[in-house]
């Protein structure tokens, strides 16, 4: 080989290796574009809802109302024949199996809503009035445009009928789209056009509140004490390959301990967002006392020297100057730790927060999920609707995340100070 | 007299190198001559080790540095594009201020410059390559018994000479050497300044130092730097005993600096 | 009642500090000449108001139950499901029991109200006595006017230190939940089977009652439990991971470190960590509905029979997840290389991908092997991923086509839903937690370790 040739080859071999790095680093940054693509596209449409418009006859004699008329009297009235019998009257239908089809067009709700619709105008009683009702779940995926139309009959989950009839809806401009609120207010239903995160995500506020209170507390201390008193001997070594190797353990050996400690032998409620919120917080810990150290550490000793030359107790030093000036990356370190926390989801499922609760918690323990747990229990529905919902959840757990994150950076910007 | 008789190898014209905005090396014009030791002497940041770095296209590796005006060697110039910085350094070595031995093995640390250029064909001519390079640095000795150990392993005053052996592993034509002898004790120090006598036989040696005493003892030719201008350049005996420059005398006698 | 005693302490601690400040600035305008500051006195008193209760109060709320539940039971030494029993008497206590009611019920829900009733109020008499013993004696020391700074700061110490020892408490937490389920899982199934046997099939280990296990159903149950395909296929998996990390991770590291521009750097590095917030859930979701299905298409076009749940997809966006925990960690380590290496090898003309190859990347081995390790670590604990898209047979196999299964998987697919406790087959999942737990434990030692040794050598 002569020395140019070897040149060439060594040359090419250097731009290879450029080549792989670059196309690593694409790599990583196109995946990230592509699940975030994936998840908005999936998940855009589920915040709207599609809606029937109906010509509801508020026929008080199908009531069996008790006089007076009355919010009261008209809460306790059955609407279920009132609705059938308005329901029924958008298309003809010809034998109680069309009729069957027919029902099926709306979500199982209907009667509530339209109970709903006459307690706030109770006027409308003996009239006729158009009102909105939510579309079932195959009406709705039809509309976005998620179920193809030309597939055979039996492969279809809606029939030629009910498609004939959508096709005279959508002529007669009775079928309408509107903003999706009951993914927002509602729990969690078999019924996706009803289902919503409104339970999770108040599981999850819970949750992430205990975790903040049980570990940002004890985490800022145990902190303070191992940067600023701990004597160096065999018990703070100790302490400290703990804290590292905990920071490391699966997120599912805490689940276990959950499970084994605080079900089993101290007997918490299941499935609450109390035995999550500790669970939880026994995870962050060391996830926070790390970087909270680091910010400690960060305090430079002149200003502990200082404090400590005009007479102030080491606990005055410490608490009046070190720990306010640490106290940016403190708080971005337990906000970063808490955004972990709010994602994790195997410790919870071990802890029962699995189970199918449609009552919105208002307490720390009822019953519930979490925002990553319904993303977990809505991903092993088979329907179409609650593929949409599960990226919706998605869609507000990052988002949730990102607002955290953005927070901790800009604390640890804008705040820390730059020693040196 | 002597100066004229010796050919020119490294040619600076016109020489100007900026850090960002800073200007580093203002107008440098300097003749270094073939087969003779060039001292650069001058108070700390003046632009010598700018310098030396242009000889060899160091500066590329700082991002922020841009150099203008030319450099030639053996009438060739080096700062253009096409130039081949590999071939250009193969040519020119380079030591350091500090030791910095790879963290791998004596012999490795000695066979990587051949390795990388295809210099040796099997493992007789690398390690012939290994022990000769070790001998002209003065190591071999020292080292024969212990050459798989780290090259981290050697005092500071061996390392810089396995440095020195690294660099004459590949043959270069010119050395470059950047206070080799500061982290070194006197001993260390006048064996290296040894080494460096012997080496001027068959290499072109450009050496900075702020040692005056070592300039006068290892250098024929001496350029002084101040505030990155070359205020004066002349044969070692003729600067350090007859400076022309009120500034050169004034910096030798160690009034500032 | 509880918050009630809680608020009442509270609020007792609050007063107490103006009280204790009060008092001691009193003394200051009788020229009496204090040790500390006025607050400080405060402080003190306040928190011998409230530790003290505080603690009995949480003992107490912690035992009681516990020490009711078996003063009743010890009342009926004939009853045989203890448990059972004890559950249907507080649910018949509270009302909202519908079952049939046997007379030892009512018995005993009979006594547990009379026993609450004691205990509620044995409670607040101790808690109150509790409060007023701590407070006067710290009201007496003030008035001798004591060092009351030292002695705030010792106790504060004291709390700084106990809270330091909750990282001691987790580990043993967790070793001994874990370890206390898995003796008695030993204890029926034999550890070398557990072990070293190649079938898991827990699903069969049906047992009728966990205390009484029949010599037939021992035998059905040893061979249930081998795990030999559950840590295969989580080796498996983590590798499929490690074959994608590592060199995107690598590559990018090196990429960022030594090629990319100030500008590139500035914008790629955070893309790529936000592949490390993101929840595992949204990459189960991502490869259980996208990932899986489309390496299925893909094998079906090219004639090849792929399951919906491969190990290959599980892997493979496991492996995305870990590129960051590589790059960023390689990034550092690579940047602490110290600059005089690389020019040490550019000036004998070394390119720059041959310095990077062959002194850059060996100086930094340790830091990467460690990163490596810790990913590694962080593979086989990974858990929503596989649970989503790994699958749930047992297959012991190297197609990563197939369907395998994990340690981690196994574990929620256990204690998913409702458990029998007392079980093997719950037993098992804290068995598997076990191992994982020491294999993560090892890993991330030595990781760790290893990555200390390296940082001191460079810094
Ligand atoms: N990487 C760099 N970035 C920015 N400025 C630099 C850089 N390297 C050197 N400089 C500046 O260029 C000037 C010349 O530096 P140089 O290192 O050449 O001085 P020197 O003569 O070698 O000094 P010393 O004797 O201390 O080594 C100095 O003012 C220095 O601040
Ligand atoms: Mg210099």
């Amino acid at each position: 080989m002569t020395k140019e040739q070897r040149l060439k080859k060594r040359y090419r071999a250097e731009k290879r290796f450029k080549m792989y790095g670059l196309i690593s680093v694409s790599l990583a940054v196109i995946f990230v574009l592509i699940l975030v693509q994936n998840i908005f596209s999936k998940g855009s449409s589920a915040f709207s809802r599609t809606m029937i418009e109906v010509a509801v006859n508020y026929d008080s004699s199908l009531l069996e109302l008790e006089s007076p008329i009355n919010q009261n009297s008209l809460k306790d009235a059955d609407f279920y024949d009132l609705a059938v019998e308005s329901l029924l009257k958008i298309y003809p239908a010809k034998d109680s199996k069309e009729e069957r089809q027919i029902l099926r067009l709306f979500s199982p709700d209907y009667e509530f809503e339209i109970k709903d619709f006459l307690i706030k105008n109770p006027n409308k009683i003996d009239q006729i009035v158009p009102v909105k009702i939510t579309a079932s779940d195959d009406i709705d995926q039809l509309n976005k445009g998620n179920f193809p139309r030309d597939l055979p009959e039996d492969r279809r989950r809606v029939s030629n009928y009910q498609l004939n009839i959508y096709d005279n809806l959508i002529e007669k401009e009775k079928i309408d789209k509107k903003f999706n609120n009951y993914l927002f207010t509602k729990g969690d239903s078999r019924d996706p056009e009803l289902a919503g995160i409104g339970g999770s995500l108040m599981g999850s506020f819970f949750t992430i509140i205990i975790c903040l209170i049980l570990s940002f507390p004890i985490a800022i201390m145990a902190s303070i004490y191992l940067e600023e008193f701990a004597p160096k001997n065999k018990i703070t070594d100790f302490i400290e390959i703990n804290i590292n190797n905990l920071a490391a353990v699966p997120s599912i050996v805490y689940g276990l301990l959950g499970l084994g400690i605080l079900l089993s032998v101290m007997e918490f409620p299941r499935s609450t967002p109390l035995v999550a919120g500790i669970t939880l917080s026994l995870m962050t810990l060391p996830r926070i006392i790390i970087p909270c150290r680091a910010s400690l550490k960060a305090v430079p000793p002149s200003i502990r020297e200082a404090a400590l030359s005009v007479g102030a107790s080491k606990f005055q030093t410490v608490f009046h100057h070190v720990v306010p000036l640490a106290m940016p990356g403190t708080l971005s370190g337990t906000i970063i730790g808490l955004a972990q926390a709010l994602g994790e989801t195997a410790p919870l499922i071990l802890i029962g927060m699995v189970a199918f609760v449609v009552d919105i918690p208002s307490s720390p323990v009822d019953p519930s999920a979490s925002l990553p747990v319904q993303v977990y229990l809505w991903s092993e529905q088979a329907e179409r609707g609650f593929v949409e919902k599960t990226s919706a959840t998605i869609m507000m757990l990052l988002g949730f995340l990102i607002v955290m994150n953005f927070i901790a950076v800009y604390l640890r910007q804008k705040f820390e100070k730059k020693w040196n | 007299m002597e100066l004229n008789n010796s050919k020119i190898k490294i040619q600076a014209k016109n020489l100007n190198v900026y850090y960002g905005k800073k200007q580093a090396l203002f107008n440098i014009n300097l003749d270094i001559n073939q087969k003779e030791v060039t001292a650069l002497i001058g108070p700390s940041g003046c632009g010598k080790s700018t310098f030396i770095r242009c000889i060899n296209r160091m500066n590329d590796v700082i991002d922020i540095c841009k150099v203008e005006g030319s450099v030639e060697i053996d009438g060739a110039e080096i700062n253009e594009k096409n130039v081949d910085v590999v071939t250009l350094r193969e040519k020119v070595g380079m030591v350091f201020q500090k030791p910095n031995p790879f963290p791998k093995s004596i012999y490795d640390n000695i066979a990587y410059g051949p390795i990388i250029h295809g210099a040796a064909e099997n493992k007789d001519q690398m390690d012939n390559i290994v022990e000769t390079s070790l001998k002209k640095a003065a190591l071999w000795d020292e080292v024969k018994d212990r050459l798989n150990e780290p090259g981290t392993s050697l005092s500071g005053g061996q390392q810089q000479r396995l440095c020195i052996a690294r660099a004459l592993s590949v043959n270069p034509e010119v050395i470059l050497m950047d206070e080799p002898c500061s982290a070194l004790d006197p001993i260390a120090t006048a064996k290296i300044e040894e080494l460096i006598d012997d080496l001027k036989k068959s290499y072109t040696i450009v050496i900075v130092t702020h040692s005056m005493a070592q300039a006068v003892r290892v250098s024929q030719k001496t350029g002084f730097f101040h505030l990155g201008k070359i205020i004066e350049v002349d044969s070692t005996d003729k600067i350090f005993k007859n400076p022309a420059n009120k500034m050169t005398q004034d910096y030798i006698t160690g009034r500032f600096g | 009642m509880n918050s009630l005693i809680a608020g009442v302490i509270l609020i007792l601690c609050l007063s107490s500090y103006f009280f204790g400040r009060s008092e001691a600035r009193k003394l200051v305008t009788q020229n009496i000449k204090l040790k500390a500051l006025p607050a400080y006195y405060g402080y003190y008193l306040s928190l011998w108001c409230g530790l003290p209760a505080l603690i009995i109060f949480g003992c107490w709320s912690l035992f009681e139950p516990t020490i009711i539940k078996v003063l009743i039971l010890n009342n009926f030494p004939q009853i045989e499901s203890k448990d059972l029993f004890y559950e249907q008497t507080l649910s018949f206590f509270n009302g909202n029991f519908s079952g049939e009611i046997t007379n030892e019920i009512k018995a005993a829900s009979i006594k547990y109200s009379s026993i609450n009733i004691i205990a509620q109020n044995s409670k607040v008499v101790i808690i109150a006595a509790a409060l007023i013993g701590s407070l006067t004696f710290a009201y007496r020391k003030i008035q001798n006017n004591n060092k009351a700074r030292d002695d705030v700061e010792i106790i504060l110490k004291v709390l700084l230190f106990t809270s330091s020892l909750v990282a001691i408490l987790t580990t043993v937490g967790i070793i001994v939940s874990l370890l206390f389920e898995s003796l008695k899982f030993f204890s029926t199934i034999n550890i070398f089977e557990f072990i070293f046997g190649t079938s898991w099939s827990p699903q069969r280990a049906f047992v009728r009652d966990a205390s009484a296990i029949t010599p037939e159903e021992l035998l059905e149950l040893q061979d249930a439990f081998g795990s030999v395909p559950l840590f295969a296929g989580t080796a498996f998996i983590a590798l499929i991971a490690m074959c994608v990390a590592v060199p995107i991770g690598l590559f990018s590291g090196i990429y960022l470190a030594e090629y990319a521009s100030t500008k590139v750097r500035k914008y790629s590095k955070p893309i790529i960590e936000i592949l490390a917030g993101i929840p595992t859930v949204v990459y189960g979701f991502f490869a259980a509905l996208t990932v899986g299905p489309f390496f299925r298409t893909l094998g079906e076009s090219m004639g090849l029979t792929v399951s919906s749940e491969s190990a290959l997809a599980a892997g493979l966006i496991m492996g995305v997840m870990i590129i960051p925990y590589i790059s960023s960690l390689s990034d550092d380590v690579i940047n602490s290389v110290p600059q005089s290496l690389r020019e040490g090898s550019y000036a004998i003309g070394a390119t720059k991908s041959e310095t990077i190859k062959k002194v850059v990347i060996p100086a930094a081995l340790p830091g990467i092997i460690g990163s490596i390790l810790l990913a590694v670590s962080r593979a086989i604990g990974e858990t929503m991923i596989v649970v989503m898209a790994a699958g749930l047979a047992a297959n012991l196999t190297i197609n990563p086509l197939e369907s395998t299964t994990t340690i981690t998987t196994q574990i929620v697919m256990i204690l998913v839903g409702d458990q029998e406790f007392d079980s093997p087959k719950t037993q098992a999942a804290f068995a598997l937690g076990l191992t994982l737990f020491i294999a993560t434990l090892i890993l991330n030692y030595i990781a760790l370790r290893v990555v200390k040794k390296y940082r001191e050598k460079y810094d």
